[in-house]
């Protein structure tokens, strides 16, 4: 399309630059600070650049690297990461599936339960985590209602273990997995499930092979929105999760806060984001085959 | 539903349960007078005593207010910038830059808020350090935080709403003889304003929520109210929570009943012109 | 684009001229070195499969592509760098492109007032436009509101109503049933005659193509093969593609065997026959050529089984027969060919055959026409 071209430079430009100074430079600057070593000073880290017989010479530090590599804490820590990552994208998968395969196939009550899948989402992330504690703890909701049902005799401890926060991961990143998928088999033709079972496929075997091979697209893109967020969630395991093993996110954060460390802080950061760089790309590339297969 | 579907059904009922039953909880518990939140104090019980508690204590008030000022802002800045992202995107073929700018605007959606965060702040600390400016964290580095992660869902919305209308409708504009800048503001911007609409209020929601970007950013005297609920909470159950949780989730419930309603009525309008023109056709 | 344009290449014979025109994508190559000259007032279509490049010629005289060689002139004008909102063409989309959120009179109303012509006189003309395509009574309704017909109407109105030098209309009748076809097609051609307005439609529809045009291009590969009145292209195609593509078409392989006193003999083997035609292309003994026959023109006839081997004649067996109402169409093995014949109902030949009959075709030496490509 023709146009004024300066307009459409503004279009592209204001967007752009905002997203480069405030989204791309950040990382540079946590890059550039996790080759540094912390020190007692103000900004508490030590210049890359510095004077020597007044050459500017850069100085690398790796110290913080080999510290989170060498220290079985950190290794643990993330390791411990991408298991409740990897462990809730699956259970959000087992969960979400039917909920969205359900809704793609409610007729006129679709909106209104994809309304309801989605107005979690527009009330306070904080305020839904927190309730679980209402609920988990061991004077809390659950267990008084089977304590008095006489199915237990004890409260079960269920708060500060894997299990919450599997609950509190769950439940917050469901409607992510939830939309995609429903996204994708909404649009199957019903007619498709026909065929496969006029042709003599009973419905589990119409399912699994007409069903299930074309929703790909909608597990990858949900699977990933759930698992990239999740490996650096912070939020639900301060509240929700152990206190003996933490998450990664907490530990960014605890160096960052507490121990004033910048560089570590900087350092895990960076590590974490190579491990989702991978995740990330494909997560880009689903999405846009999606966008074009519209 | 057929009889395929029960599986499906079934679990469409418990996960529905699941994601509600938290939500009930606060709104009941919120009514109860005991300090307990789980035990129900039917002496005393209901009781408003909660939100007396709630509208007396001046942290929350300030955080609310301060919260407000950034959603507002936050959100209005990044529908802006998400408009001009999407429309760049979805309308301006290829360009130098295209892939870079496609990238910058999803990958913020599923980055680990704790990095998002931290290199923020680090950002605005080697700012301060090398410019002077911004002049220590609060507010502004509160809104310029937020509008980073908001303006990406406003560009995928947008995004997805152009990619779903004609792009005839523009080049009809043009071709009836509207320059440029008259067919976005006679055409495109009318049709997606729905999408515009929708991508300021999941960005005022997503701002007044956040939490962890905030905690970097906002600096010693700026508190939001997500960050004076989570410690609150981090110290333990505490029942003006549920009055605060109550107050949000009633006033979201009525935008979406006020909204739905509008929606059906608007339907059934369309419902009839269908017929009207079905009607033309005989 | 070039800065300056040169002041002395001279304006074009025919009311709109192309030049050269040619558009890439990429590597592919959408039209090709197409140049045309159409005549004031006349309604030209280009008729083409899709990918033949028609719709991005057409999207080039809008100005929405950018050819990437050759010119393009209107009424003297050159239209190559001007931007589509100040071209004199205004197009009729094959969507409509309606814009949703405004009532059939602002539509209408919204390319006058890009020229900020008086209040009261884009009302009048507006009125008056509506009035033509007989949409007054439904003014304040929203697009949404109106069924295809309407709505192909108001695009119509909308596109004319700017009094543009040429209308393009992409598709113009493809969105609306068959019997809501016919009906417009004779509208289309009411109002361009009261309006004297040039149109180019694309279609990809011989039929609409065949009723509304006073000449058409037949397109195939970003080329236009042939250019002339339907008659004309249907009669005399210059080629296979053509014959092919307009109407349906025995094609026969052969090989000149006599050529002189304005006829030429063909020899072909499927079917084995000799053929006559009474054209004379420029061609020589034994060049390979092609007959294209009509399934109209051929007559069919209960077998007499004389086995005379005559002189446009063959002999076959029917093999299907599919009655269509007004005609039926016959299919008889020839040998190893398949031979498509058109018969009238109304003329009771079959009346007394059956499938697996002995049959015998026949023509005139007008019917055959010779195809050198």
């Amino acid at each position: 399309m023709g146009g004024s071209n300066r307009a459409r430079r503004w279009v592209v430009g204001v967007p752009t630059l905002w997203l480069v100074l405030l989204f791309l430079i950040p990382f540079l600057v946590v890059l550039k600070i996790s080759f540094s070593v912390a020190r007692l000073s103000i900004p508490p880290y030590a210049p890359l650049l510095v004077l020597r017989h007044g050459w500017p010479m850069l100085k690398v530090h790796l110290s913080s690297y080999a510290y989170l590599f060498t220290n079985p804490l950190y290794v643990r820590s993330y390791l411990y990461s991408l298991q409740v990552a990897a462990i809730c994208t699956v259970l959000c998968l087992l969960i979400g599936y039917p909920m969205a395969y359900a809704i793609a196939r409610a007729g006129a009550w679709r909106n209104v339960l994809l309304m309801l899948i989605v107005l979690p989402f527009w009330t306070s992330f904080l305020l839904r985590v927190y309730a679980w504690i209402g609920l988990l703890q061991n004077n809390g909701l659950i267990n008084h209602v089977l304590l008095a049902l006489g199915v237990i005799s004890h409260p079960i401890v269920m708060l500060q273990t894997d299990f919450s926060l599997y609950v509190g991961i769950v439940y917050s990143y469901l409607p992510f997995m939830i939309l995609p998928l429903y996204a994708n088999l909404e649009k199957h033709d019903p007619a498709l499930l026909e065929a496969a079972s006029d042709l003599g496929a009973r419905p589990f075997a119409a399912f699994r092979r007409i069903t299930l091979p074309q929703s790909l697209p909608g597990i990858a893109a949900g699977s990933l929105l759930v698992f990239i967020p999740a490996v650096g969630e912070y939020v639900i395991p301060t509240l929700l999760g152990r206190t003996d093993q933490i998450m990664i996110g907490r530990v960014l954060s605890n160096e960052f806060f507490e121990n004033r460390n910048w560089p570590l802080a900087s350092a895990v950061a960076v590590v974490v984001l190579l491990m989702l760089v991978v995740p990330i790309v494909l997560l880009q590339r689903v999405e846009r085959r999606e966008l074009e297969a519209e | 539903m057929t009889r395929r579907g029960w599986f499906s059904g079934v679990m469409l009922v418990l996960g529905l349960v699941f994601l509600y039953v938290p939500i009930a909880s606060m709104v009941v518990y919120s009514f109860n007078a005991s300090r307990l939140v789980t035990v129900w104090d039917a002496a005393h019980s209901p009781t408003l005593k909660w939100y007396a508690v709630l509208f007396s204590d001046g942290q929350v008030l300030h955080a609310a207010w301060l919260s407000l000022r950034v959603a507002l802002s936050a959100s209005t800045i990044s529908s802006v910038l998400g408009l001009m992202a999407g429309i760049a995107l979805s309308r301006f073929g290829p360009f130098r830059g295209r892939s870079l700018l496609l990238g910058m605007t999803t990958a913020p959606i599923v980055m680990p808020e704790v990095i998002s965060g931290l290199s923020l702040l680090l950002l605005f600390i080697a700012l301060e350090h090398a410019i002077g400016w911004p002049h220590g964290m609060g507010m502004l580095t509160l809104i310029l935080g937020h509008v980073s992660f908001c303006m990406a869902y406003v560009t995928v919305v947008i995004q997805s709403r152009l990619a779903g209308f004609d792009q005839s409708l523009e080049e009809a504009a043009m071709d009836l003889g509207a320059r440029p800048a008259k067919v976005f503001w006679a055409i495109t911007l009318p049709l997606i304003l729905p999408a515009v609409v929708s991508g300021w209020l999941l960005s005022f929601t997503l701002s007044w929520d956040d939490l962890v970007i905030s905690e970097f950013v906002a600096g010693p005297g700026s508190s939001t109210l997500p960050m004076v609920i989570f410690s609150k909470v981090r110290l333990g159950v505490s029942p003006d929570v549920n009055a605060l949780a109550t107050i949000m989730v009633s006033i979201v419930a009525t935008g979406v009943v006020v909204a739905a309603v509008w929606m059906r009525r608007r339907q059934r309008r369309s419902e009839r012109d269908a017929q009207l023109a079905a009607a033309a056709n005989l | 684009m070039a800065e300056s344009r040169s002041q002395e290449a001279t304006p074009a014979p025919g009311y709109l001229h192309l030049e050269g025109l040619s558009k890439r994508f990429g590597e592919f190559l959408a039209v090709d070195a197409v140049s045309l000259e159409i005549a004031r007032g006349e309604i030209f279509c280009l008729l083409g499969g899709s990918g033949s490049g028609k719709t991005t010629l057409l999207r080039m005289l809008a100005g929405f592509e950018r050819p990437s060689a050759g010119r393009i002139w209107l009424d003297g004008q050159d239209l190559s760098a001007i931007a589509p909102h100040d071209r004199p063409v205004n197009m009729m989309f094959q969507s409509y492109a309606l814009f949703p959120h405004m009532s059939v009179e602002k539509n209408v109303a919204f390319g006058l007032e890009q020229e900020r012509l008086p209040r009261r006189e884009i009302r009048a003309r507006v009125d008056e436009m509506l009035e033509i395509v007989q949409m007054g009574r439904y003014a304040g309704r929203r697009p949404h509101q109106l069924s295809g017909g309407q709505r192909q109407r108001v695009a119509l109105a909308r596109a004319l109503v700017k009094r543009p030098k040429l209308l393009l209309l992409d598709e113009p009748l493809a969105a609306l049933d068959r019997k809501l076809r016919e009906r417009t097609q004779f509208e289309l051609l009411n109002i361009q005659q009261r309006l004297g307005v040039t149109f180019i439609v694309v279609t990809h529809d011989q039929d609409e193509a065949m009723t509304l045009a006073t000449r058409m291009g037949v397109m195939d590969h970003g080329r236009i093969v042939q250019v002339g009145a339907p008659a004309q292209i249907y009669e005399s195609p210059a080629n296979r593609f053509v014959a092919d593509f307009i109407g349906s078409v025995n094609l026969i392989e052969g090989r000149v065997a006599e050529t002189g006193s304005g006829t030429v003999l063909i020899r072909s083997e499927a079917p084995a026959c000799a053929i006559r035609a009474v054209c004379t292309p420029p061609c020589a003994v034994d060049d390979t050529v092609w007959v294209a026959l009509r399934p109209e023109r051929i007559q069919l006839q209960q077998a007499p089984h004389d086995g005379a081997a005559a002189e446009n004649a063959i002999s076959g067996r029917v093999r299907d027969i599919a009655y269509m109402g007004d005609v039926s169409i016959c299919l008889v093995e020839a040998g190893a060919a398949l031979m498509r014949v058109t018969v009238p109902n109304s003329s009771g030949v079959l009346a007394h055959i059956a499938r697996h009959d002995e049959v015998r075709l026949g023509w005139n030496a007008s019917a055959p026409v010779i195809l050198l490509k």
